[in-house]
């Protein structure tokens, strides 16, 4: 005896059928838009069409966001096929709509960049400062093509303080968006690297899809080290290159934004020590000045000056052998600051006839008559000694 | 090779870069005394020579991940041949070979 099923039953098991069916889900249509209408709630129902064929479509207020819907226009519609129950219709759930014209891949690549971006993948705000003297270099592309050797050209002319560590990959065909997403993954799992080129050769739409795929883009959005990709030539823009936290035009320009160069590092290493120096030389002079004005130390210190200023004069020169290029130079400033040294030693200026006068309590050299009253006592040191002064009685009254 | 692999972690490059940055700013700040001074001065020096001794002995290492199911699918590095530069003329990046 055949049993009866429920129309219900029947709705359901037509709805299971259609959404679990793999060419049925994620798929592209093209035809002519008719019959568009719009319902209160903002869904927007229309019918796809060509010469000899129509199917229902929908697609809810929250897709919708502005897509190009127009009664008559030729278009690319992505979406799910289901099946309503209440109404026994067989309809196109659309959560994407491109003119069409442009191509399936374009069209895909425009749906994929919407939706990732609104989940947040291309976001400014996460994109890393890449490492300034990066360790560990780990680079996913192909191990047969010209572009690792370019690659590694650009780092060991650049950067050779690195260690590049590849992970091979293919990077065209089926696969590639599979490996390419192991590949960074593996990289991360390692725990010491510090930036990650993902790279590729140019090529058409089609050979570079892979660096379109979404699990690529949530790869790259899930490493913890950050990734510089050079994809294709400097027009191709993939989406990969969108969610990476720098995109560069090329492989080679990728590896030259990871790394810094040598030469300019090492100047300014050679910058910083002569920085040091004049900071050096200007604790020196400065410790001259106060032993001037500490008119008791003044004889006693001057060995201390002389020693001093010895020792900066050979820490210099070793120095100056330290970065090399520098030798003539930091000799020369070495040689042109002892002569200032000696212009401002203490004792020249008193063989010339002056004085420094100091209050006696206060130890402060006197430089204003308003530092001193009738009657004060002073130090007045000369070349060969001290004597000991007082300030006339009438002064300041 | 260059000597910085055989070193620790703690003495990398960016370690005694950092350093140095570290000691000339505080040269540059002042308010030392001389011997101070001169003593910072002169670690600066030895830092500042590290650091060009890194920079200019380095040689580009390679290694290539492999897995290892003997490890229960970890991945290792594999040292591979030392990288010789290409002594042609840089050239933009060619295509890739089809696979």
């Amino acid at each position: 005896m055949i049993e009866a099923t429920t129309v219900s039953a029947l709705a359901r098991y037509l709805k299971d059928l259609l959404e679990s069916n793999l060419t049925l889900t994620n798929l592209w249509v093209e035809g002519e838009i008719s019959n568009l209408t719009r319902s209160t709630r903002g869904h927007v129902y229309f019918t796809l069409k060509d010469a000899n064929a129509a199917i229902q479509c929908v697609m809810f207020q929250r897709q919708y966001r502005g897509a190009p819907l127009e009664s008559g226009a030729q278009v690319l519609a992505h979406g799910n096929v289901s099946f309503y129950e209440q109404r026994g219709n067989v309809q196109l759930i659309v959560d994407f709509v491109q003119p069409a014209g442009v191509g399936a891949l374009q069209a895909e690549f425009e749906r994929l960049k919407e939706r990732l971006a609104a989940d947040g993948l291309f976001d400014e705000g996460r994109k890393r400062p890449l490492p300034a003297f990066p360790a560990r270099i780990g680079v996913v592309t192909s191990p047969t093509g010209a572009v690792f050797h370019d690659i590694c050209h650009v780092l060991e002319r650049r950067w050779p303080l690195a260690e590049v560590v590849l992970a091979p990959t293919t990077v065209q065909g089926f696969e590639a968006a599979a490996g390419i997403t192991q590949a960074i993954r593996q990289l991360n799992q390692l725990d010491d690297v510090d930036v990650i080129i993902i790279a590729r050769g140019g090529g058409s739409i089609e050979e570079l899809w892979p660096f379109n795929e979404e699990i690529v883009a949530r790869a790259v959005y899930a490493s913890a080290v950050p990734i510089v990709s050079g994809v294709g030539h400097e027009t191709d823009y993939t989406i990969a290159d969108f969610v990476t936290d720098v995109r560069a035009p090329t492989p080679s320009a990728a590896a030259e934004t990871v790394a810094p160069d040598w030469r300019e590092i090492s100047r300014r290493v050679q910058g910083m020590l002569l920085t040091a120096s004049f900071a050096a030389r200007g604790t020196l002079s400065q410790g001259l000045i106060d032993i001037d004005r500490d008119g008791r130390r003044l004889h006693s210190a001057l060995p201390d000056i002389a020693r001093h200023s010895e020792r900066l004069a050979s820490l210099l020169r070793h120095g100056a052998s330290a970065v090399s290029r520098d030798l003539d130079q930091q000799l020369e400033r070495t040689n042109s600051f002892t002569a200032r040294l000696a212009a401002l030693d203490p004792r020249a200026t008193l063989a010339r006839g002056y004085a420094v006068v100091q209050i006696r309590d206060g130890k402060q050299a006197v430089t204003s008559t308003k530092q001193v009253k009738g009657r004060d006592r002073l130090d007045v040191h000369v070349k060969d000694g001290r004597f000991p002064a007082e300030v006339s009685r009438q002064y300041g009254f | 090779m260059a000597s910085k692999q055989a070193k620790p972690e703690d003495e990398g490059f960016e370690v005694i870069y950092r350093r140095l940055e570290a000691a000339v700013t505080k040269l540059e700040a002042g308010g030392l005394t001389l011997e101070q001074s001169l003593a910072l001065y002169e670690e600066g020096m030895k830092l500042a020579r590290r650091c060009q001794e890194f920079l200019q002995s380095a040689e580009l290492r390679i290694t290539r991940l492999q897995e290892s199911f003997a490890n229960g699918l970890s991945v290792v590095r594999d040292e591979t041949p030392a990288y010789l530069p290409n002594t042609e003329s840089e050239t933009e990046p060619t295509e890739l070979p089809l696979e």
